[in-house]
């Protein structure tokens, strides 16, 4: 027997999903395996498509706007800043200066909330079990915020046209000065935990690499594409809401690798948490809701492209009106789904073990890719 | 005698010791009402708030609750989001897979009814009761963290009041049969697909 034959080996297939911990929802990949080398990787999507576009073009613009909360529900209430948008500029509504800068508050809980989620989930999906108490703690100290402010605690319909739902609690600003306060330390803990953990650091450093130009191509947005080094944010390339007043200088590394994307959300919850601070101090007075807006809008003929920066990445909202009380066309353009367009090309070649940081970095939520 | 007095006994005092009488159904029903694993499979939003109330500030192990990754080792199965008619039949198989006795919370209007929001939509299943039986209902979309373990209590209380011929699958499949019968179609329609 010569050696080629005598360590010939053979492929076999494995399925991963859709039950599966760590595929963050119902996710399915078919592995074709050499060994513990992955040789092909096929992805199956779909098993959380609820339909949103269509039933987008069945339902009046205002009923339709609670359950845009349901699209991302980690990130709900971009989805919500996004359907108002697109209704305010095709009707040219001028939104109260106080309403943009409570829109912009909730924005930033929820994407601290959004982020400290993915701190746990990630952690725990490579076997630390205390990053995931950790980070449901901020994540209770967020929704406390949002729900005094919101009266939910996930799906939060907060956005009306030409304005916010409601103003602040008076309880609100004691409590987001106590956890402006206390962030930065518990943030000081998550460094702490795993920025230098041995196990944590082999597993991600050098793992999933992804350079700026492969990113680009294939639509990567947000905290990935921040890691792979290409400077782009939306916050501060196209400002929209209060951004453009509060100066925004996003966070940028360099290797693209799951450790890198891993950190650049970790200091992006710092920014928020600076961002936050800024919004507070600097509140306007004045009204929450712009005059005369009627709740069952007629929005005029036309077509508008609206993008929030999600945490998930540049979400997009194509929406093409006829006149009528409903949408005729409502495109979505996710990130998640821009996002996980990769996994196929990224796994090809690695070893079994490095598929879950590989999945686990790229922060995708499934309803997010299925719609 | 602190544990005692929280056991499903009767302990009579003798002079030199005690007479301790129970049944095994009441002894079986107290373990496994104080140990519900559950597995930990999220379909949407719900799972957040699963997720959630396992977590800190909820923290489920006070109940005995741990989260378990595969239906081999679990007791309980939430039904966390939206059921699409493509997962219907693996969430099926999930459930069959699950050691008996086994318990069901279907967890938010989604799982519930399809929800107050997916009533229209052309891929969503209308409830997981058509596909396999539920023993706790929790509304909410989603539920807080508090509601759902006010259904896990509530879970509790049937389990320690089942007999033990009641808890295996056969006879809560009988039970559950003319409505499990009535959505059997969906199933065979969704195999043929």
């Amino acid at each position: 027997m010569t050696p080629e034959t005598a360590y010939r080996t053979e492929e076999f297939q494995v399925n991963v999903g859709p039950q599966h911990p760590s595929t963050h929802g119902v996710f399915r990949m078919v592995l074709t395996m050499d060994g513990e080398r992955v040789v092909d990787c096929e992805p199956h999507i779909g098993f959380l498509h609820r339909s949103m576009e269509k039933m987008a073009e069945n339902r009046l613009y205002i009923q339709f706007l609670p359950m845009a909360d349901r699209i991302d529900y980690l990130s709900s209430i971009f989805c919500t800043v996004a359907h108002c948008e697109a209704v305010e500029q095709l009707m040219e509504i001028d939104v109260p200066a106080r309403a943009k800068y409570l829109r912009t508050i909730m924005m930033e809980l929820c994407r601290i909330a959004s982020h400290s989620i993915f701190f746990g989930v990630f952690a725990l999906d490579l076997g630390a079990v205390t990053p995931f108490l950790y980070g449901f703690r901020e994540r209770e100290l967020t929704m406390d915020l949002l729900e005094m402010t919101t009266g939910q605690r996930m799906t939060f319909n907060y956005c009306r046209f030409g304005g916010v739902a409601d103003d602040l609690p008076d309880s609100f600003f004691p409590t987001v000065e106590k956890f402006v306060k206390v962030f930065p330390a518990r943030l000081d803990d998550y460094d702490r935990i795993l920025n230098e953990n041995e196990i944590f650091v082999a597993r991600t450093k050098n793992v999933g690499t992804v350079e700026a130009s492969r990113a680009i191509n294939y639509g990567w947005t947000g905290p990935n594409l921040r890691a792979s080094g290409v400077d782009f944010d939306l916050r501060r390339n196209r400002p929209y809401e209060a951004y453009g007043e509060l100066g925004y200088e996003p966070v940028v590394l360099q290797n693209g690798d799951c450790y890198d994307r891993y950190r650049a959300r970790i200091l992006e919850m710092r920014s928020s948490h600076e961002l936050i601070k800024k919004c507070v101090e600097g509140l306007p007075e004045g009204p929450v809701q712009a005059e005369k807006i009627s709740k069952f809008p007629k929005v005029p003929a036309g077509e508008v492209y609206v993008r929030v920066a999600s945490p998930r990445g540049d979400y997009g909202l194509y929406l093409l009106s006829e006149g009528a009380d409903k949408p005729y066309r409502y495109k979505l353009r996710t990130p998640s789904f821009n996002n996980l367009s990769m996994i196929r090309e990224m796994l090809l070649g690695v070893y079994l073990a490095d598929i879950v940081p590989i999945f686990g970095s790229l922060d995708v939520i499934l309803p997010d890719v299925d719609r | 005698m602190g544990v005692i007095a929280r056991l499903p006994v009767y302990w009579e005092k003798l002079p030199g010791g005690g007479l301790v009488t129970t049944s095994v159904e009441k002894v079986l029903n107290w373990s496994r009402a104080s140990s519900i694993w559950y597995m930990i499979f999220g379909l949407a939003c719900c799972a957040i708030e699963m997720m959630a109330a396992g977590a800190s500030r909820y923290d489920f192990d006070r109940y005995g609750m741990m989260f378990r990754a595969t239906p081999r080792q679990s007791d309980m199965m939430f039904i966390s989001g939206t059921i699409t008619l493509k997962m219907a039949p693996r969430i099926r198989r999930l459930w069959e897979q699950l050691a008996e006795p086994r318990y069901v919370v279907a967890m938010g209007s989604c799982a519930i009814s399809g929800g107050g929001f997916f009533y229209d939509a052309y891929s969503v299943l209308k409830g997981i009761d058509k596909i396999i039986p539920v023993d706790v209902y929790v509304p909410g979309c989603p539920p807080r963290p508090e509601a759902l373990m006010h259904g896990c209590l509530k879970l509790q209380e049937k389990i320690k009041r089942e007999g033990l011929v009641e808890a295996f699958g056969d006879f809560k499949e009988g039970q559950a049969e003319a409505e499990r019968l009535a959505g059997r179609w969906i199933l065979d329609r969704l195999a043929q697909r």
